[in-house]
């Protein structure tokens, strides 16, 4: 447990952590609701979607930070999971739709269509849309990252053509035919394994289950990055060459470490979805993936908490401008980019590690 | 069947007098358009067939103005007197059809109309088209001859084939003939009816088409259909050469656009090294400065898209000269991060030009030189804007391979490319050519935005729509390649135009795409690669 003990950041992280978790779901649903200290259902939401950013933000820091892969797709990834999520509620809406068919969706009804789409089959059962949310990323991340990485496409290259995966994606979501509600993609869910979602109660164990997930997928990671399997992904970020020619299997690592930063994306779209409760190909746009890369930038790279860091303020930054100053979110996104790129290589992680002496 | 034989009666009998018509007509016109107003004061249809025959051997412009009139029911018979009127139809203005004397206005009242039937409708229409067929507009007499190739009838051609030789438009004259041959396939004689489908063959005019399908299906005669078979087939194989030219020129004139918008890339991404995601947004700057310019100079639309080319390319270049001056510099060698820094870049010009424009998109007029259409024959026919578009992204390219290949500039740059620390050494202010190519690069950029306004919304995410394409051509031609360029764009838009059809164009454009990033795990430095003996670029 070295790796762990050693990890100062890493444990006031979950230190944090943990108490958000036990803090947040008391006040919601122990403090009357008149109380000064009550915390809204909303916010409880609100926080549980930051969360599963976190883990996003996380999954590309791992990738970034670690392996020297810009990925301008990990949104691809975590809207596979959602999606993945998303189907198995939009099962679980039942005879409770708006056209009232036991079997098919309603956006399926509408486009006339009489029966499922053999790739919706298994969605009604949770552990399958469980499955399904690792296994599509991953396979998905495993297949690009195969034809990759074994063909030497790195740098920009790489970032590039993860550009136009997920931009591919959201052009084929986009579509009806897909049949994956098209432009409205997958929302009106009622339930998840029986609780309803509109429930305070339910709300909260969501939030507590991304928490979870947040703090197993940080240990995770860590565990990974202290491992001999993190270092060589560091050496191969710093000299690919070298470390190929010391005679480590160069490819075999990048993709091990890639995969699961995918199926960790994966995990977080699929925790985001019944919580904001509608997934569309929106989720696929270019723009959200380059995105979570400031977010990392913004928190610090190659520190993981950084990571989740970043997420929380630059989207608690976007979610306090787009309702105050609207005009001013995208000036502010975008300074952020340069200011950070320019004067903040190591985030804001790296300032404070700085102002402690610690650089 | 009996309609049919009696209109064909008519034209005959309307033929045989029209040789003579000259110079009986004028003498006694006045007389008969009296007769004529009272066969449609009757009630009996048979008088109104022999009214619209004598309007019809009349010949002058009042007797057209009379079937127009009753065509468009236009025309009435005052019921104090049944003499015939006509009323303008704007004014509600009635005046008498036989002097021409305005009546001022009448109650509805006081006016009877004059039913049509249908027959009496097709005679009228078969009557202008006669009439219409010497009018001195060439325009008028196309728009006859055309009313002809629906149903070419004997008679018509009869009339047609001594006006052929005088016609002087080349248009109605090649109507002319197709009516003269489409009439002599349903001939008695069999020689005439083959020597018809021979002048046929090979005419890509609809209506033959359609009339040889029609003749197919009603002949018994063996042998005649199959020449007439044969005709059909080399008719079909044209229509599908032709639209093959069609689908490359689409192909071409979208991938002009795809080289424009990504040439300017393939300088600062290929010659520095640079991730330039702020492209697009210089390309909507340039697509700004023309409706800006449109806007300063209404008067004068024509030139305004003249003068944004260069005004756009020195406010792109421009901004991008301060973009490179501002943020780039400090990040010379580390792409991932100048990547990100021009990103945020893109965004703040993004909500600036939604702030400053409103977010809905400009409209930006299109000269007139440049709209319209070239018709090369009736199967193919290309609008002047791809056109011209084509044209303006080839000079752009030449000039920038010009540029590239014969300044001083141009050597710096590529020195400065391949070997900064030597050209440095060398006596290259390297900055300078840095900041002057990123001007370059960017000022293309504007340029290609004078060009795209003219093809689509001038919006704040117009760059947005184009940034990935033009990173996938840059990719896919080899970074740091002019001509690399200039292929993998003109080939990505033909290739995306002919999947269009049969895939629709959202799958084309995926399957482009995943074209291309499979192509580059098989060959990461594109189709014309950069040589060297770098392990790592």
């Amino acid at each position: 447990m070295k790796w762990l003990t050693s990890d100062r950041g890493g444990l006031v992280f979950l230190g944090l952590l943990v108490a958000l978790t036990v803090i947040v779901p008391v006040l919601n649903l122990a403090v009357p609701e008149g109380s000064a200290l009550h915390v809204s259902t909303y916010t409880v939401t609100l926080l549980g979607k930051y969360l599963a950013y976190a883990l996003l933000a996380m999954a590309v820091d791992l990738a970034w930070g670690y392996l020297g892969i810009l990925s301008l797709g990990h949104g691809a990834f975590f809207a596979l999971g959602g999606y993945a999520m998303g189907m198995y509620l939009m099962r679980q809406i039942g005879e409770r739709g708006v056209y009232g068919n036991p079997e098919l969706p309603d956006f399926m009804v509408f486009l006339n269509w009489d029966s499922l789409p053999w790739f919706w089959y298994g969605f009604d059962m949770f552990w399958f849309a469980a499955l399904m949310v690792l296994l599509v990323p991953g396979l998905l991340a495993f297949v690009f990252g195969w034809l990759a990485f074994r063909s030497r496409v790195t740098g920009v290259y790489l970032s590039i053509i993860t550009q136009a995966l997920t931009y591919a994606l959201m052009l084929a979501f986009f579509r009806n035919e897909m049949g994956f509600g098209g432009n409205n993609g997958l929302t009106d869910f009622k339930d998840i394994l029986g609780f309803n979602l509109q429930d305070d109660s339910t709300r909260v164990g969501l939030f507590v289950a991304t928490a979870l997930f947040l703090a197993l997928g940080y240990l995770a990671c860590r565990a990974i990055v202290s491992s001999r399997l993190g270092r060589v992904a560091v050496a191969i970020r710093d000299a690919e060459n070298r470390t190929r020619f010391v005679g480590y299997r160069v490819e075999r690592v990048k993709l091990a470490v890639f995969t699961f930063s995918a199926v960790l994306a994966g995990i977080a779209g699929a925790l985001y979805v019944p919580q904001v409760g509608i997934i569309n190909p929106g989720e696929f746009a270019p723009l959200n993936s380059i995105e979570i890369v400031i977010w990392v930038a913004v928190g610090g790279r190659a520190t993981l908490y950084g990571a989740a860091l970043g997420a929380f303020m630059v989207n608690y930054g976007k979610s306090y401008l787009t309702a105050a100053l609207p005009e001013v979110w995208l000036f502010a996104l975008g300074a952020m980019f340069v200011l950070v790129t320019v004067f903040l290589p190591r985030g804001v992680v790296g300032l404070l590690k700085r102002s402690k002496g610690e650089g | 069947m009996l309609k049919h034989a009696c209109i064909t009666r008519s034209l005959g009998l309307l033929l045989a007098i029209l040789w003579m018509l000259p110079s009986v007509a004028s003498a006694d016109s006045s007389d008969s358009l009296n007769r004529v107003a009272e066969l449609l004061a009757s009630k009996r249809f048979n008088d109104k067939y022999q009214a619209v025959d004598l309007l019809a051997e009349q010949g002058d412009g009042k007797a057209r103005a009379w079937l127009d009139a009753l065509l468009n029911n236009r025309m009435f018979l005052l019921r104090k007197d049944k003499r015939v009127v006509i009323t303008d139809k704007a004014a509600g203005e009635v005046s008498d059809a036989t002097t021409g004397q305005s009546l001022g206005n009448l109650k509805k009242s006081a006016l009877k109309k004059i039913t049509l039937n249908n027959r009496m409708r097709v005679q009228i229409r078969a009557a202008l088209a006669v009439l219409d067929i010497r009018n001195p507009d060439p325009a008028k007499r196309l728009t006859a001859v055309e009313q002809m190739l629906d149903r070419p009838e004997k008679q018509h051609a009869e009339l047609l084939k001594p006006l052929v030789g005088q016609e002087t438009d080349a248009g109605v004259r090649e109507a002319m003939e197709i009516v003269i041959a489409l009439a002599g396939l349903s001939s008695d004689d069999k020689a005439e009816r083959i020597a018809s489908v021979e002048v046929l063959d090979g005419n890509l005019h609809p209506a033959v088409r359609n009339g040889l399908q029609r003749l197919l299906k009603d002949t018994k005669d063996a042998e005649f259909a199959s020449v007439i078979e044969q005709t059909l087939k080399g008719i079909q194989a044209k229509r599908d050469f032709y639209s093959f030219i069609e689908n490359l020129f689409f192909g071409l004139s979208l991938g002009s656009v795809l080289v424009l918008a990504a040439i300017g890339l393939a300088i600062t991404f290929g010659v520095m090294g640079v991730i330039n995601m702020a492209h697009g947004e210089l390309i909507m700057i340039g697509a700004y400065t023309t409706y800006v310019i449109q806007q300063l100079m209404p008067e004068y639309i024509g030139a305004s898209v003249l003068i944004a080319i260069p005004a756009a390319f020195l406010v792109s270049a421009l901004v991008g000269i301060a973009i490179e001056r501002g943020v780039i510099r400090f990040l010379y060698g580390r792409p991932l991060e100048t990547l990100l820094a021009t990103f945020g870049i893109s965004l703040i010009l993004q909500q600036a030009v939604r702030s400053i424009f409103s977010p809905l998109n400009r409209s930006v007029e299109t000269p007139s030189w440049m709209s319209g259409v070239l018709e090369i024959n009736s199967a193919l026919s290309l609008t002047y804007n791809r056109l011209y578009i084509i044209l303006f992204s080839l000079l752009v390219f030449a000039v920038l391979y010009l540029i590239l290949k014969k300044t001083t500039l141009g050597l710096q740059v590529r020195a400065v490319s391949q070997n900064r620390q030597m050209a440095r050494a060398m006596g290259v202010r390297s900055e300078w050519v840095d900041a002057m190519t990123f001007g370059l690069g960017s000022g293309i950029a504007g340029v290609a935005g004078v060009a795209l306004s003219q093809l689509t919304n001038v919006g704040p995410n117009l760059g947005q729509a184009y940034i990935i394409d033009s990173f996938m051509v840059v990719v896919f031609g080899g970074v740091g390649n002019l001509w690399g360029t200039l292929v993998s764009g003109m080939s990505l838009g033909v290739v995306n135009k002919f999947l269009e059809p049969w895939a629709g164009a959202v799958l084309a454009k995926i399957l482009v795409l995943i074209f291309i990033i499979l192509f580059v795990q098989k060959w990461p430095r594109g189709l014309f690669p950069q040589k060297g003996r770098a392990a790592e670029g």
